[in-house]
C-alpha cells in the first residue's frame, strides 16, 4: 500500500490510561490532536501518515515523466490535473501528520535521508504511455482498496484527509482505465503496449499491499488502534477479484498462469509476487529508487531560494506595516 | 478552564528554532456554494495571508468546493482543552427540554 511495513511502536504508558484510550477507540470515538494518546500510537501514526504523504509526492514523478509527451492536448490536461491532485493528497496528509507534533521540514528531511520510506510501487519506471493507463487503473485501484476503509480510521485528521482523497481518487482510476480501453482497442502495437504495461505493473501492484499478514508482527496492534483496518491478504484478494474481470473486459491477460477462480472461497487463486524483490525495493534498490530521491532532493534544493525569498518578503512587508501603524 | 493553542508544538519560528525557516501554518476555512457557513478543511503553509489564500485555492478548491476562503494563522487559534469536556458539555445532559421532541403535542393540533 502507500504505507507498507509500518512498524507498530509498543507503548510504555500507564496501563489505566492505555485501557481508557483503547475503550474510546473500541467505542468508535475519533482521537483528535489534543487528546491524550499513547506515545506508540503517535509515533506509529507519524510513520504511517508520513510514508503515505511521501508516496503521494514521489508518486508524481513516474506520471510527471509523461506530461510533456501525452498523445493529445486533452490527455495532457487530464494527466496534469491528476498529478496536481497527487500533490494535493500529499499536502492533506502532511497536514494530518503535523497535528501529531512533527514538522513538515522534518518529514521532508527524513524522506531525503532515507529514514522514511515511500511506497515500493513508485520505484518502478514508466516506460510507455500505456503505463499511464496501468498506473491509474492498477496502482490507484490498489490505493483505493486501502484508502476507503481508512476513512473510518481512529485518528480524526487522518480520517478526514482520507475522505477528501477518496473523493478524488476515483477519477484517477477511471482515467487510467480509460487509457487502457483506448490502447486495448487500438492498433496491434497499442495492444502490445497495453499488455506489456500490465505485465510489468501486475506484481508490483500486488506488492503494494505488503507481505502476508502471517509475516507481519505489527498488524495486530495497528488493527486494535484502528489505524490499519484490513489485513494485507484480505485487501490483496479483494484487489485481484476486482481486477481480473476488468482485465478480461480489456482483452488483456494477467501475467499469472496459476490464476484460477476458486469456487470454494469465491475468489481467485493467484501467484504471490517475488517478496525478495519487494524487500530489496524497500531497501532502496528499486530500478528508479536513486532517481526518485535525487529528483526530490533537487526540487528541495532548487526551491530553497523561493522558500527564503518568500519569507524575507513577508518579513519586509510586515515591518513596513508595523512602521506605518 | 484551560485554553490551548490548536497546534501545541507551535510553528518552528515560535519555538525559536533559528535553523528551521519553515513557512507559518495557516488553517483554511471554505464556504460551499449552498449558503452554509465556512467550514474547516485543513491547513497549509504560507508566508503571509495573500499567499495562504492563493495556496488554499490550489490545495482545497480544485473542484469548485467553495465560493469563499478564510485563512487564519494557526498560532492565533485558541481552542478549548479536551480535559474540560466535562465541565463544558455535561451541563447540557439534563436539559433535554431544550429539544422540541421533549414536548408531546397532540396530533389534533396539526403541524407545529
Amino acid at each position: 500500500m502507500y504505507a507498507q511495513m509500518i512498524k507498530s511502536e509498543a507503548s510504555q504508558d500507564d496501563p489505566e490510561k492505555l485501557a481508557a484510550f483503547q475503550a474510546r477507540i473500541d467505542a468508535g470515538e475519533k482521537i483528535e490532536p489534543k487528546d491524550w494518546m499513547p506515545a506508540g500510537y503517535r509515533k506509529t501514526l507519524i510513520r504511517q501518515i508520513g510514508q503515505h504523504a511521501h508516496s503521494e509526492i514521489v508518486g508524481q514523478l513516474p506520471e510527471g515523466n509523461w506530461i510533456t509527451r501525452a498523445p493529445t492536448l486533452e490527455r495532457k490536461a487530464i494527466l496534469l490535473a491528476k498529478v496536481q491532485d497527487e500533490a494535493g493528497h500529499g499536502l492533506y496528509l502532511y497536514c494530518a501528520a503535523e497535528t501529531l507534533g512533527v514538522s513538515r521540514d522534518e518529514l521532508t528531511e527524513m524522506l531525503l535521508d532515507g529514514r522514511m520510506k515511500y511506497s515500493s510501487i513508485f520505484a518502478y519506471p514508466t516506460l510507455t504511455w500505456a503505463d499511464m493507463g496501468a498506473v491509474g487503473w492498477l496502482v490507484d485501484g490498489a490505493a483505493i482498496m486501502n484508502q476507503v476503509p481508512l476513512q473510518r480510521t481512529s485518528y480524526g485528521p487522518y480520517a478526514r484527509s482520507m475522505v477528501r482523497i477518496c473523493k478524488e481518487e476515483s477519477f484517477h482510476q477511471r482515467q487510467g482505465f480509460d487509457i487502457m480501453m483506448k490502447m486495448a482497442n487500438g492498433t496491434d502495437a497499442q495492444k502490445r503496449m497495453a499488455q506489456d504495461a500490465l505485465n510489468r505493473f501486475w506484481y508490483p501492484s500486488l506488492m503494494m499491499f505488503g507481505p502476508s499478514d502471517k509475516e507481519s508482527v505489527h498488524s495486530e496492534q495497528s488493527m486494535a488502534w484502528k489505524i490499519k483496518m484490513n489485513s494485507n491478504d484480505e485487501l490483496r484478494q479483494k484487489f485481484v477479484d476486482q481486477t481480473v474481470p476488468q482485465a478480461e473486459y480489456l482483452g488483456l491477460t494477467i501475467p499469472d498462469e496459476t490464476l484460477a477462480f476458486n469456487e470454494d472461497k469465491g475468489g481467485y487463486d493467484f501467484a504471490e509476487p517475488d517478496w525478495s524483490e519487494f524487500f530489496d525495493v524497500l531497501k532502496g534498490n528499486g530500478p528508479c529508487s536513486v532517481e526518485r530521491i535525487e529528483a526530490r532532493q533537487k526540487a528541495w534544493d532548487d526551491g530553497a531560494w523561493v522558500r527564503e525569498a518568500r519569507l524575507a518578503h513577508a518579513a519586509k512587508k510586515q515591518a513596513a506595516k508595523v512602521a506605518a501603524e | 478552564m484551560r485554553l490551548i493553542h490548536q497546534h501545541g508544538a507551535g510553528a518552528p519560528w515560535q519555538r525559536g528554532d533559528a535553523m528551521k525557516q519553515e513557512w507559518p501554518l495557516w488553517e483554511v476555512f471554505i464556504r460551499g456554494q449552498h449558503g452554509l457557513s465556512h467550514r474547516h478543511v485543513g491547513s497549509l503553509h504560507a508566508t503571509d495571508a495573500a499567499h495562504a489564500i492563493q495556496n488554499a485555492r490550489d490545495v482545497y478548491t480544485r473542484r469548485k468546493e467553495g465560493v469563499s476562503i478564510w485563512v487564519v494563522p494557526a498560532a492565533d487559534i485558541t481552542a478549548s482543552s479536551p480535559d474540560d469536556k466535562g465541565s463544558l458539555y455535561d451541563p447540557a445532559d439534563d436539559k433535554v427540554y431544550r429539544h422540541p421532541t421533549f414536548f408531546d403535542i397532540p396530533d389534533d393540533v396539526g403541524a407545529m
